[in-house]
């Protein structure tokens, strides 16, 4: 068994001789010469029975890195099989270098621990465990908040001002246009698969009411909560998140502050206020979207009005109104906690973000279920 | 040392926005050499050497690689520039989402057409070089600071780079972990006669590792000393030069004086 080869810069020579790998490598032994002569060298070093390796460095006028990797593979190989090994002829400069890397320096490199088969059943349990946990956490917080929330109302100058009022510039005013967009966008949409429907009734004038009425105790909240935890939400997620990789939340623990009272109360009562504010302006907006249809249909502005203001009550706009004061408390209680639960690394922060607009958006879905119910046996 | 110029810097200004943080400055490094720069917090090390390295363009001023210059050249010809440095940035600067092997496999997955075993061998080598080899499979996350330092050194040499740039390698690490990792510095200047370009306080190593070194003043905002750090310690004009020398190796023990 005989190969040979050499390319521009290395050179290798390669021959077993009852069960003697002797091997005579040459050149510049970088990246490029060891990328050509690896596959050479492991397909002589996969030779059944091999009984000792002799290498002859004598040719070798450079060694990087990758040179320096291809001796320790062969030597490795030999300490694996347990047989000798012998190098000659290396220069002093690149024998200098292999010292560098002593075999059992290189020996104890720990593999990663096998994956074992119960993988997918302990997954799922695993994971479910980690939702129990997370409710449970969840809960915990909201109770903390809670308590965070009454100081606040009782001793309203412990609170950071400053902190306060960039929130509420942040989410409140800064989120208007989109809002307003979209809000005006639902409201045409809804009034004009509306109109299409009741066309065929006779019954267009109606339209007012359906787009009132929808957009004042549903859509109106729902669209606004769905805005400001995708805005607000995983903001406070990320900021807080990235505070806990810096290390800055355990600098307020250490300093004896409160981080829920510093970063947390500011954030949520800003963002429980904001968002039923925005909603006020997303119903305006939608009913606005319903009126161009309305109108396009040939009514004049006035019959919409008035069948808006007959048709839609105190208690639908309100009570709309004071969902969207929950759904801000669930969005900001969400991304804070999130925030602070953030774990280590930069992806952690994204990964922190994602979690608190997902679980603001179940939240948000399931509270408004619950309102329904609720809505439905009060009358309203 | 074969006494060849590598690194020229000539007439070098930086500015952030309208503050000045160095003015005019001009030196050379040579091949194999263990170069060091050294002065107080703030006073514009760490941006001297992101200039070095061609990540900020200098407000005036040329840093020159050989015959090309960090500043000037383009496309493929910087790129060719750039893979010559190795960089170890002082906050560490490894990629959060990949191990350690990971992070230094990944120059070598990029730049050259080695085999997977050929690559995480490599890789092992250099995680092993300091000390790491153990940690392999780690997350930076789960590692300690200094930790994180010697992988990011592990991960500038993956290519054998010809300029090691070392922003306070020694940093956050243990006397003797720091002391390791100064021979291992001699070590690979002496056998892969690797420039190294250091930023660093720690006057024992300085002493054991550095043939030269400069000195930048953040008042100043010039270098006010240049030389070797023993004879710097000995005969510098400048009271302050020869007491930053001398106060601070006797107050960390004899190496200075031991060594010299
Ligand atoms: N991105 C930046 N924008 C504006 N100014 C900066 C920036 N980075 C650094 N500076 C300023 O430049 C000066 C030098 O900073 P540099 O980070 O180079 O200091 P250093 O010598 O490395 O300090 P240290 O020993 O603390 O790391 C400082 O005054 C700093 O305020
Ligand atoms: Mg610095």
């Amino acid at each position: 068994m005989k190969k040979k080869e050499s390319n521009s810069n290395a050179s290798f020579e390669g021959t077993v001789n009852n069960g003697k790998l002797s091997m005579v490598v040459g050149g510049r032994l970088d990246a490029a010469g060891v990328t050509a002569l690896w596959p050479k060298a492991r397909g002589l070093l996969e030779t059944k029975r091999l009984a000792a390796i002799e290498l002859d460095g004598a040719g070798v006028d450079y060694a990087d890195g990758a040179g320096a990797a291809l001796l320790v593979h062969v030597r490795q190989v030999a300490r694996r099989l347990k047989i000798p090994v012998e190098f000659n002829g290396l220069g002093a400069d690149i024998q200098e270098m292999l010292d560098l890397y002593p075999a059992e320096k290189l020996s104890e490199i720990a593999e990663p621990a096998p994956k074992n088969g119960r993988d997918l059943v302990e997954g799922i349990g695993e994971a479910f465990c980690d939702a129990i946990r997370g409710v449970k956490d969840h809960v915990a917080f909201m109770g903390e908040l809670f308590v965070g929330l009454l100081q606040a109302i009782v001793h309203p100058r412990g609170m950071r001002a400053k902190d306060f009022f960039l929130v509420i510039e942040a989410s409140g005013p800064k989120a208007l246009p989109i809002i307003a967009m979209l809000g005006f966008l639902v409201g045409l949409i809804l009034a004009f698969q509306g109109a299409v429907l009741m066309k065929q009734f006779g019954a267009e004038i109606y339209i007012a009411d359906f787009v009132g009425k929808s957009v004042a105790r549903e859509l109106g909240p729902l669209i606004t909560a769905i805005i400001v935890a995708g805005r607000t939400g995983s903001a406070f997620a990320a900021e807080i998140g990235t505070m806990k990789v810096n290390e800055e939340i355990d600098a307020f623990t250490t300093m004896g502050l409160d981080p829920v009272r510093f970063l947390v109360i500011p954030r949520v009562t800003a963002a429980t206020l904001m968002t039923p504010l925005l909603a006020v302006i997303t119903n305006v907006f939608g009913m606005m979207g319903g009126a161009v249809v309305m109108m396009s249909l040939g009514f004049p502005l006035v019959t919409y009005v008035n069948r808006i203001l007959g048709s839609v009550t105190a208690a639908d706009y309100l009570g709309g109104l004071s969902k969207s004061i929950i759904f801000g408390l669930l969005i900001s209680g969400a991304g804070c906690l999130c925030g602070l639960r953030t774990g280590e690394g930069a992806s952690a922060v994204g990964n922190s973000a994602t979690r608190a607009v997902v679980s603001s958006i179940i939240m948000i879905v399931i509270a408004d279920g619950l309102f329904a119910v609720l809505f439905y046996y009060l009358g309203i | 040392m074969s006494g060849e110029t590598i690194i020229t810097v000539e007439g070098f200004t930086a500015r952030y926005g309208e503050r000045l943080v160095l003015d005019d400055l001009s030196f050379t490094v040579k091949r194999g050499e263990v170069f060091v720069i050294l002065g107080g917090s703030g006073c514009g090390k760490s941006t001297l050497l992101k200039h070095m390295i061609g990540l900020y363009h200098p407000f005036a001023g040329d840093i020159r690689v050989g015959d090309a210059s960090v500043v000037s050249t383009t496309g493929a010809e910087r790129d060719a520039l750039i893979r010559r440095f190795g960089v170890m940035y002082q906050s560490g600067a490894l990629f959060g989402s990949m191990t350690l092997l990971e992070n230094v496999c990944l120059p070598l997955e990029e730049f050259t057409s080695l085999n997977k075993a050929a690559r995480e061998l490599i890789a092992k080598m250099k995680l092993s070089l300091v000390g790491l080899a153990e940690f392999a499979h780690l997350m930076p996350s789960e590692i300690s600071g200094g930790m994180k330092k010697r992988a990011a050194i592990a991960r500038a040499m993956a290519l054998d780079p010809e300029i090691l740039f070392l922003d306070e390698p020694s940093a956050g690490l243990d006397p003797i972990t720091a002391a390791e990792l100064d021979e291992l510095i001699i070590q690979l200047a002496r056998a892969l006669k690797i420039t190294f370009v250091i930023v660093t306080h720690e006057l024992p190593s300085i002493y054991k590792i550095a043939d030269r070194v400069i000195m930048l003043d953040a008042r100043a905002k010039k270098i006010i000393a240049e030389g070797d750090p023993a004879t710097l310690r000995d005969t510098h004009e400048d009271q302050w030069v020869r007491d930053f020398f001398n106060r601070k190796s006797q107050a960390t023990g004899t190496t200075g004086e031991d060594d010299e």
